[in-house]
């Protein structure tokens, strides 16, 4: 195992401290196997866990006929012009993360993503969690701070949890403000399965397009999403959630905290409930520090008796009575609006991991310390 | 420890209080009373220095510095703190998290001040959010005790608590202005708002006023007042003031 990866990669410090800030460890202490692409490069694929693998792509088609069954199977080949530019390039890259039936992971698997040039970076990346199995993951993507127009990520992500598995996914942005990132993913969650899925974005990025979606198939199964977004002025981030509400007992959450300090934040949801005995919850909390843009859509789609959907959204501003209430605590005005801001991004997501719930956390504090 | 001399307050473009002195010594602890809507919370609101309440003449001097238009949070540090009626719910924000930034960061004294007003519960919870009227008057009560302010505020500590949770807030706002001390070594003050009186079993105030239309109208033993207001009501404060 290299002493500090970051430094082995050639890496600047400034670009191995965005690494961290993404989830990333470099000294793999709390992690327990790691795919790490640059550009389009495989520089490790390895796991320790008994009953977990990390392979690339490759190596995974070469060793495991079957996996070519799971690609494109829940995100069609021909979706939209980033799907048909994965599908068609001929240097296919990702990873293929599998947790054999019963096994568990406590402490992470880490996947980075690091672009460091002006070009597109393109993955396709299966994720498997068989029968009773647990899998965690921090998805770290990062590009070099000086990676300027031109740089992008297309990435394709196909989430399998099956009967009793579980799978929490969470991934930190580190983009640039010249950068263009498509991802586009997808879950299938079978009988009793549970999909977290996490998004932390506290940088600045040119474009982030992304609409995931999870098919809940199985009885009891639950999804749930959350994204904690900061959009800096120049950025335009499309994001949104979808869950299918498709089998009995089925049940999704999807919240959001948004706040721009002058980008634009498109926030989007649906939940679909088409099955009897399914419960589905849409949150959207958006903050307007400076003038930029929070467009909330949230959508509950219901097309049976028996299914319960809400949603709730609220755009504004910090209230002027909780920075007062603060202050005559004696926290000055800068501290108490901070205060406030990190408890409004404070989302406790039920289910995760202390070490992933810190690494999330610490994401925001970096914002914070940086006064948001 | 406080003076306030010929205080006029305007909220919105409505002067609510009008020609207000007061003046509180050190160690003192004086009640205000007076019907809903006579201006009470507005001067602790504007000796606080909310940014609604706009001082339009008169001054508010602290410890003798003039305090009139100084930020709320530089008050605080001065010494001054005040129990909310209704305090806002902050989203996320947990109590715990306030505490420990309020203290300058001691964690165990706030997990005992905690355990001490049976809040040790709550510290992990949204500030007020869903907290019930006591839990609401024991939180507020909490962050003083962190907070340790010189002179202290306390808008209706009574009201929406029960019987238990009565005591329990009252002997820890007695602690809040150093009751247990003998009279001449008391160093903290206290304006209080009350309307029950029931809070006075605990603070052995010194002296009450009477508030009536933005204005202080009469002075005078806190219990004697009582006593009168819940006899006659407050006619005669209306009478006083067409005298």
């Amino acid at each position: 195992m290299p002493t500090e990866l970051g430094r082995d990669l050639g890496l600047s410090a400034e670009d191995r401290e965005r690494l961290v800030q993404s989830g990333i460890d470099l000294h793999m202490g709390n992690r327990c196997g790691s795919y790490i692409q640059m550009n389009q490069d495989v520089v490790q694929e390895s796991c320790s866990e008994e009953g977990i693998e990390v392979l690339s792509i490759g190596n995974a088609l070469k060793k495991y006929d079957w996996i070519k069954d799971y690609m494109w199977n829940l995100v069609p080949k021909d979706k939209d012009e980033y799907t048909r530019y994965v599908a068609e390039a001929s240097d296919q890259k990702g990873y293929v993360i599998i947790a054999r039936k019963g096994s568990s992971n406590i402490l992470p698997v880490q996947a980075c993503l690091y672009l460091g040039r002006e070009k597109i970076q393109h993955v396709h990346n299966i994720i498997i969690a068989e029968e009773g199995s647990e899998l965690h993951i921090v998805s770290g993507c990062a590009s070099g701070q000086h990676v300027g127009k031109g740089g992008a990520h297309y990435g394709i992500s196909e989430f399998y949890v099956g009967k009793n598995a579980k799978i929490s996914f969470t991934m930190i942005h580190t983009w640039g403000g010249d950068i263009d990132v498509f991802p586009r993913s997808a879950a299938k969650i079978e009988e009793n399965g549970v999909f977290l899925s996490n998004y932390v974005c506290m940088k600045p990025v040119h474009k982030i397009q992304m609409y995931p979606t999870a098919h809940l198939v199985g009885e009891n199964s639950v999804a749930r999403f959350s994204s904690v977004v900061i959009a800096t002025p120049g950025s335009h981030l499309d994001l949104g959630s979808r869950a299918i509400l498709g089998a009995k007992g089925a049940s999704a959450e999807l919240v959001t905290r948004a706040i721009t300090k002058g980008g634009t934040i498109i926030s989007r949801g649906h939940i679909l409930g088409k099955t009897e005995g399914t419960r589905g919850h849409l949150e959207c909390k958006g903050l307007i520090l400076k003038d930029g843009i929070i467009y909330a859509i949230p959508e509950i789609e219901g097309n049976v008796v028996g299914t319960e959907l809400s949603h709730e959204a609220a755009v504004g501003k910090i209230a002027r009575d909780e920075i007062e209430y603060l202050m005559s605590r004696g926290l000055d005005e800068e501290s108490a609006t901070a205060t406030i801001i990190r408890g409004f991004l404070d989302v406790k997501i039920a289910g995760l991991p202390d070490v992933l719930q810190k690494q999330i956390d610490a994401a925001i504090d970096v914002a914070e310390k940086a006064g948001f | 420890m406080l003076e306030i001399e010929d205080l006029h307050v305007k909220v919105g473009d409505r002067e609510v209080l009008h020609d207000v002195d007061l003046r509180i010594k050190e160690g003192e602890t004086h009640v205000l009373m007076g019907p809903n809507g006579s201006g009470k919370s507005t001067l602790l609101m504007t000796i606080m220095g909310f940014a609604n309440y706009t001082v339009t003449r008169g001054r508010i001097s602290f410890k003798d510095k003039d305090i009139t238009h100084l930020p709320i949070h530089e008050r605080a540090k001065l010494g001054i703190g005040m129990m909310f009626q209704r305090p806002p719910t902050i989203s996320g924000l947990k109590l715990g998290k306030l505490l420990v930034a309020t203290s300058g960061n001691k964690t165990e004294e706030v997990a005992d001040y905690a355990k001490r007003m049976h809040m040790d519960r709550f510290l992990e919870r949204d500030i007020n959010k869903g907290f019930s009227g006591g839990e609401i008057k024991r939180s507020e009560v909490l962050q003083l005790m962190v907070q340790r302010p010189d002179f202290v505020m306390l808008d209706e500590p009574e009201s929406g608590v029960d019987l238990e949770n009565i005591s329990l807030i009252g002997a820890a706002i007695g602690n809040l202005l150093e009751k247990e001390a003998h009279l001449m070594k008391r160093k903290k003050s206290g304006l209080v708002i009350t309307h029950t009186g029931y809070i006075l079993d605990y603070l052995d105030a010194d002296r009450g006023h009477v508030m009536c239309d933005g204005e202080i109208r009469c002075h005078g033993n806190p219990r004697e007042i009582l006593k009168d207001i819940k006899a006659r009501g407050y006619k005669e404060c209306l009478e006083c003031r067409q005298n």
